[in-house]
């Protein structure tokens, strides 16, 4: 039998870490529990010679094919976008590419501006404060002055532009578009007892010099310095509840597989936007028999990603090839709402350096680019380190037809019901998307490119957003305005799962600045003795 | 499953990697037939093995038997006609020569590039010219105000 906590978070990636931390000068006894292990910095592929290989192995961000036994299957045959994520210390930020921008002031009020989906209960406004504590927290690279943004300060310099950012700069400045160096969860200077980037150029699974920002080497140490216990190997089964529908702890999974009990005050769920509906789903009852805080039937549903109009040219220089961080500038030109297009809302373009050798091959390879025989020598010297790329992250429009339910035969290693996903492209997002591909061409045109190709990434489920929504009226959301079900008053979400809509940016610096937004909600309600009013 | 290709499949395997990417004198870099790099296909096939079993088995039918077993001129035509037929589990396939053909030491070399990790090394990345953003700064904020 465990003793009882305070508080449980389940999750420890990027909202679990933030929010554990900032709960940690409450002094209360809190526990994370995450199914994952811990990584270590000599695990990551970029120390060895097969480290483009094990992109494909035990880093492929796909779930289903890394296949760990710290994963869960995921049931996306449904689905033309496939979830990718990372399940351990850190969560997925230990495979994110660390391109950080936060939501627009206008992303909170879309119904009002655009008449489309849901304003959100809260604004930017609110949000700002966290967002530059997690600046400072994550350690983030940027430049201040950004037109796309209300002022903000990056606490370490840009990342640099190399030979590919300069071309796109200089495209960008002939076409009259904004461009502006990305802020990166990537230290360039050393910080906060971390190693600068070395640019060793694969950041996405994971960096071995921990300049990346994964929250095992960010908010991770200080929380655990300030005695809050994360215990891995630790897989949630389900959130059980008393009779007054109040959460009591939860069942879950040890590293032997035994089923285990941990009794709490309160429950934090952070396991992302698939993760946490599964979870809420799992946890059936007599008072929640469609799940958990599920009286609003939406647990599950509108599920957002962010389409990805991914495109990419051929110049004749050699240019960076993959050294360097890969995400290196952004521009805001088409984010925001334009009448004279036929969508509303829009997108950032993220603008990339080239892929490594591997990656070229099988990428040209599987594009028809790179044949077998005499050739394929000659062709390759012409596709290697010539590539650059850039790519729409466009708003996805809520839709409950997009959802995560309980695939009704596939299991987890421990017997665990494994989610389903169920997602088709909306008419906005393929117009958008479109509109995005159309754009980038003119931009590699531009920077010089003599060959352009717009590719679907099948594997680009990295933003799970939008399936436990935040909102006032109970029987339209699931949580409330500071994060609490409006069905359970102990229970919590910080996760993705809460937006109201998706904005058209890479989500975690928002998602972890509205987690300290939460944990900031619950001191003060803890400190009036009104938490589980 | 069996882990480990028999030896016909073997034969067949390296038949076909040798069409696939065939040794350059012009660029001074082995085929993915090579000794070396064939072994490192080889011992990198693991969760791909079933796939590419099954590719093989498609290529022994496409040849009424064995691959390696027919002329050379002919192997060239099963072999482009097996490209365009592949399909999956081919690709499986090719990913796992390309992914070892693409750390040998000697292509490396032949790319311009060291053959070594990325850590703890790392890169040179240039600075670049910063003054490019210039007109980029003196626009009016972009982001729509709320009301
Ligand atoms: C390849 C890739 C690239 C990305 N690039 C970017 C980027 O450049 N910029 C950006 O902003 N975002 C990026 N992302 C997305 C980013 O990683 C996520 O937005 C962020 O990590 C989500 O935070 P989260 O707290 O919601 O969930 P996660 O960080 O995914 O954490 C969820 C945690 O919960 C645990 N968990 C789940 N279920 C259970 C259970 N039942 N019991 C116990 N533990 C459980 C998981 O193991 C996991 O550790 C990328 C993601 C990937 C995979
Ligand atoms: S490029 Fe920088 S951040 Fe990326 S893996 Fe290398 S050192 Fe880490």
């Amino acid at each position: 039998m465990n003793d009882k906590v305070d508080v449980l978070i389940i999750g420890s990636g990027a909202s679990g870490a933030a929010v554990a931390w900032s709960l940690a000068d409450t002094k209360m006894r809190i526990l994370c529990l995450e199914q994952g292990d811990w990584v270590k910095p000599t695990d990551y592929p970029s120390n060895g010679r097969d480290w483009e290989a094990r992109l494909f192995s035990d880093f492929a961000i796909n779930p289903n094919r890394r296949a760990r036994e710290t994963d869960y299957p995921i049931n996306d045959a449904n689905s033309q976008i496939k979830v990718v994520n990372f399940n351990g210390v850190g969560g997925s930020t230990i495979m994110y590419t660390a391109h950080y921008p936060r939501l627009h002031p206008s992303d909170f009020k879309v119904k009002t501006l655009d008449g489309v989906a849901d304003d959100w209960p809260i604004d930017y406004q609110t949000l700002e404060p966290f967002f530059a504590e997690n600046d400072r927290m994550t350690g983030v690279s940027g430049l201040a002055g950004d037109p796309a943004y209300p002022a903000k300060q990056p606490p370490m310099p840009p990342i640099p532009l190399g030979k590919s950012g300069q071309r796109f700069g200089k495209a960008m400045n002939n076409l009259g578009w904004h461009w502006w160096p990305s802020d990166t969860s990537i230290a360039t200077v050393d910080y906060e007892g971390r190693g600068r980037c070395l640019n060793l150029g694969h950041c996405t699974p994971g960096c071995a010099q921990g300049a990346k920002a994964s929250t095992d080497i960010t908010y991770w140490p200080l929380a655990l310095r300030a005695g809050v216990e994360l215990r891995t190997r630790a897989r949630v089964r389900e959130i059980t509840v008393d009779n007054n529908g109040m959460a009591t702890g939860v069942v879950y999974y040890d590293a032997d597989g035994k089923e285990q009990f941990q009794a709490a005050e309160m429950v934090i769920v952070a396991c992302n936007g698939v993760g946490t509906p599964r979870l809420m789903l799992n946890s059936q009852s007599g008072k929640f028999p469609n799940g958990i805080a599920n009286s609003s039937g939406l647990v599950g549903k509108n599920l957002m990603f962010h389409p990805y109009a991914f495109t990419y040219g051929y110049v004749d220089e050699p240019l960076d090839g993959n050294h360097g961080p890969p995400l290196c500038l952004w521009s805001h030109e088409f984010y925001e709402t334009d009448k004279a297009r036929d969508f509303v809302r829009g997108y950032i373009f993220q603008f990339g350096r080239g892929m490594g050798s591997i990656v070229e091959a099988i990428n040209s390879t599987a594009a028809g680019r790179l044949p077998w025989g005499e050739d394929h020598h000659k062709v390759y010297r012409g596709l290697l380190n010539h590539r650059i790329y850039l790519a729409g992250i466009c708003e996805d429009l809520p839709e409950e037809h997009n959802r995560v339910t309980l695939d009704p035969v596939l299991k987890d290693s421990d017997g665990i019901p494994a989610p389903k996903i169920d997602y088709t492209l909306g008419d906005n997002s393929r117009k958008m998307l479109e509109h995005a591909h159309s754009r980038a061409e003119e931009i590699l045109k531009e920077a010089g490119a003599h060959t352009v190709f717009r590719e679907h990434v099948p594997n680009s489920g990295w933003h799970l957003l939008g399936t436990a929504r935040m909102g006032t009226d109970a029987e339209r959301s699931v949580v409330n305005e500071w994060g609490r079900c409006h069905d359970v008053k102990n229970l919590f979400i910080v996760d993705g799962s809460i937006w109201v809509t998706s904005g058209g940016v890479n989500p975690t610096s928002t998602i972890q600045a509205l987690a300290l937004y939460i944990a900031d909600a619950i001191k003060q309600r803890l400190s009036n003795a009104t938490l589980f009013e | 499953m069996q882990t480990t290709l028999t030896d016909a499949e073997a034969r067949d395997l390296r038949a076909l990697v040798a069409q696939m990417i065939p040794a350059s004198t012009t660029y001074k870099v082995p085929g993915a037939d090579d000794d070396l790099i064939f072994t490192d296909i080889l011992r990198s096939l693991e969760r791909d093995t079933d796939d590419v079993r099954a590719a093989l088995k498609h290529l022994a039918t496409m040849s009424g038997g064995s691959f390696a077993g027919l002329p050379a001129d002919r192997r060239a035509e099963v072999a482009a006609t097996f490209k365009d037929q592949g399909g999956a589990p081919l690709f499986a396939l090719n990913r796992v020569v390309l992914l070892c053909y693409y750390r040998d030491d000697r292509v490396m070399r032949s790319l311009g590039q060291e053959p070594r990790s990325p850590f703890p090394k790392g890169h040179v990345v240039e600075q670049g010219d910063w003054s490019l953003l210039d007109p980029v700064k003196k626009r009016a904020p972009i982001y729509r105000k709320v009301p």
